[in-house]
């Protein structure tokens, strides 16, 4: 292979990107050596096990991706306002609606998640880390590699650009040559790694390792959300692997799968496809609706509504996903009585999740509502979902979603579900548990400037696209330049920068507070009512040093009342952690090198790359580390500083 | 975690060879093998049995009773055999059960995106 097709050459745009990419790299690296902290890096971050810690490090990484998914989004929206300046080309067109759709999804939506579920977990069920720390940490490392295998696609070897569904016959070897599409596989399935771990991880955590006391029907709904969607993760995710590793295997040894000829299945794929993808929206959806329960709850300073209807309906949710795939592909023509089938399991969606939204309105009606940032995001969220969710309702009916399908009318509507479900969610979450981080609080006056942006540009960007469905606008199209439809997109787009200008605030006020937001004295910065509240700020890296003992639901209000603390002198007894290791880093490192061999099909070096995988696991057999003890008097002198006593 | 015992796990070391061994032996079936097809979907169909009873049986905690202070995992086998279910007759229902009709005889110019997916079937 010639240098020139290694590096993707000829596009002002990626010649940009390459060299702001060197210059960011070179800069840090400076910026490392000079303040002399590689050491720290590596002691600090590389290695750690702590699940507050590898928490911040997914929602950085996601943060970042949600710059790139966006910096994708405003790209397409300039071409789409003036499709005659011949600002992108097909191609390139092409490539970037992929990287959008996939990075948002699962490089910012996911991670982002799981970064917040990282953190706050833990916290609300009285544990010390995750059931598995070691295995924690492999999965961040997975997720991060995976997440850098497809971003340097850009610049190296050329980005797929299939659609992030990827939908074969295109996909494959003989209409997508080239190893673009290979960056989507071995991208996403080495990130899939680290969600499965993570499934399996934190369900385990929350069944096993709960406070003394704590029943499932006591849980937090945050907590409570989680389990449900790591069912969803550990059902979901071993499809799409699957699916990922026959494709691979049909575009890298030549097998037929998913090909037009030798009697494969090209339809198959989206058959397997949206069978993890079904699932895969509830999993970046139900978080979402346990940081809303949360936020709503806390700020409109009264019991969430109707707990047990709350916790039975997502788990409603979650059985009727994996009942509901062919929705995304009725226009294959599976036929009236398999369209009808999947149309009514689609609508069944409907009850579960209205019932959450009138539970969440009865939480709000004739409370004492605080209007902070995180509240805001809480109750924005519920009118823009609504809209989002009853048009999802007009998709699900078979007979008219041949008129929608693919049209811009369905792009508005996931990004109607998606935005106002997932992403206002990640900012709501990020909002309100931010003290319980970084020690100070978000400042609230450019939180809520950043709020109105974003929220009136989401509304502007994506509200005229039903419409522009409705006159036949067809997604993954780069030449619009029909009458009919010009006004529209232009109002799009203003609203897409919008959203931009929303984010650059949200940005800019983690550095602004940073500087000047006060410091947190206390560890309970909103008048909490779950446990995560009950540990001081910053939390101790042991977390509770002594586990109250739960019988309630809203449990730190019932120790509030009492007067308890999770520092009770008399019950100190040596803590047992486990120990960094740098391990889970390396071990990914490995296969990082073995999937980016694979993607350029260099089967010797892919090969030396699982065998480091392979010898890292056989390491980790034989390593009998056991943790350490953290002795009281450490606890004593730890938790005497943060309380101030 | 203190009486962690450095005993080699035997019963895992043989599972996880016999698992590796059925896979080779279910490749070599399909690729290297010329038996007739229905043999070769046959043999492929009890290897995939036996594995999953490797699986159950060597890793899963089917062996431990309640006496040990463990249990079946009855409630996880049952999702999982539900979700098996879902996938494999869902494909089934979804890829096959609305293309048993003829095309090609009368509604040929409506359904011409219908016919490309008869094409790849």
């Amino acid at each position: 292979m010639r240098l020139d097709e290694f590096f993707v050459t000829g596009e002002p745009l990626i010649y940009a990107g390459m060299v702001s990419i060197a210059l960011v790299t070179s800069a840090a690296l400076f910026l490392l050596t000079y303040f002399k902290k590689w050491g720290w890096l590596w002691r600090e971050w590389l290695t750690t096990v702590d699940h507050k810690k590898i928490g911040i490090m997914y929602i950085l990484a996601a943060l970042a991706m949600l710059f790139r998914g966006g910096v994708d989004a405003l790209m397409m929206r300039v071409q789409l306002a003036f499709p005659d300046m011949n600002f992108l080309d097909a191609q390139h067109y092409d490539e970037i609606f992929t990287t959008h759709g996939t990075v948002m999804i699962i490089f910012m939506a996911m991670p982002f998640l799981i970064g917040l579920m990282n953190i706050i977990v833990p916290l609300q069920i009285g544990a010390r880390d995750f059931a598995f720390p070691y295995v924690n940490a492999l999965s961040f490392w997975s997720f991060m590699f995976g997440a850098m295998l497809f971003n340097i696609s850009f610049v190296i070897g050329g980005s797929p650009d299939a659609g992030w569904t990827s939908y074969t016959p295109l996909a494959g070897a003989a209409m997508s040559p080239g190893p673009g599409q290979n960056f989507y596989l071995l991208g996403l399935q080495l990130s899939g790694i680290g969600t499965l771990a993570t499934g399996i991880n934190l369900m385990v955590t929350i069944l096993k390792m709960r406070a003394p006391g704590m029943k499932l029907f006591q849980m937090p709904i945050f907590t409570w959300s989680t389990l449900v969607t790591c069912f969803i993760i550990v059902f979901a995710f071993p499809i799409l692997t699957v699916a990922l590793a026959l494709m691979t295997i049909d575009r890298i040894f030549g097998s037929q799968f998913f090909t037009l000829t030798g009697e494969g299945l090209p339809m198959m794929w989206a058959n397997l496809f949206w069978m993890w993808g079904h699932p895969e929206v509830y999993i970046v959806i139900l978080p979402a609706f346990g940081i809303f329960s949360e936020v709503i709850a806390t700020f409109a300073k009264k019991r969430l509504f109707g707990y047990n209807a709350m916790v039975w309906s997502m788990i409603l949710i979650a059985g009727l996903s994996f009942l509901v795939w062919v929705h995304h592909f009725f226009t294959m023509g599976a036929g009236a009585f398999v369209n009808s089938v999947f149309s009514i399991s689609t609508m069944l969606i409907a009850v579960p999740t209205g019932v959450k939204i009138f539970n969440w309105l009865a939480t709000l009606y004739k409370a004492k509502i605080k209007f902070s940032v995180a509240m805001m995001w809480a109750l924005a969220f519920i009118p823009s979902f609504v809209i989002g969710g009853v048009t999802g309702v007009m998709l699900g009916m078979a007979a008219a979603d041949y008129q929608f399908h693919n049209s811009y009318f369905l792009v508005a509507h996931f990004h109607y579900v998606l935005i106002a479900g997932t992403v206002f969610a990640c900012f709501a979450g990020l909002v309100f548990w931010y003290p319980k981080m970084f020690g100070h609080k978000l400042n609230e006056r450019l939180g809520k400037w950043s709020f109105w942006f974003f929220v009136i540009g989401f509304h502007v960007c994506f509200f005229p696209q039903y419409f522009l469905g409705l006159d036949g606008m067809p997604r993954r199209i780069f030449i619009t330049n029909i009458a009919e439809w010009l006004p529209l997109n232009i109002i799009s787009t203003v609203g897409a920068f919008g959203m931009g200008a929303g984010f650059a605030i949200f940005v800019f006020n983690i550095y602004y507070s940073y500087r000047y937001s006060e410091r947190e004295k206390t560890g309970d910065s909103w008048d909490g009512r779950t446990l995560e509240w009950a540990t001081p700020t910053p939390v101790p890296y042991y977390n509770f040093a002594t586990v109250p003992y739960v019988d309630k639901y809203d449990a730190f209000l019932a120790m509030k009342e009492k007067g308890e603390t999770t520092y009770d002198e008399e019950r100190l007894e040596p803590i047992h952690m486990p120990s960094y290791t740098g391990q889970p880093f390396i071990m990914m490192g490995f296969l990082f090198i073995a999937s980016f061999a694979l993607v350029f099909e260099w089967i010797p070096l892919a090969i030396l790359g699982l065998a480091g995988g392979l010898i890292m696991m056989i390491v980790r057999s034989f390593d009998y580390d056991e943790g350490y003890y953290v002795e009281v008097d450490e606890i004593k002198r730890i938790e005497r500083k943060a309380r101030g006593l | 975690m203190a009486e962690h015992s450095k005993s080699i796990p035997v019963q895992h070391i043989i599972g996880f060879v016999l698992s590796i061994v059925l896979t080779l032996l279910a490749a070599w079936a399909a690729l290297g093998s010329n038996l007739p097809v229905k043999w070769i979907i046959a043999g492929i169909l009890t290897l995939a049995v036996i594995q999953a009873g490797i699986q159950l049986f060597m890793f899963m905690h089917m062996t431990e009773s309640e006496s040990r202070n463990g249990h079946v995992p009855w409630n996880m086998m049952f999702h999982g055999f539900v979700l098996a279910a879902i996938i494999v007759a869902g494909s089934l229902f979804t890829m096959s059960w609305g293309f048993d009709h003829h095309p090609g005889k009368d509604d040929m110019g409506t359904h011409q995106e219908e016919e490309q997916q008869h094409g790849g079937h």
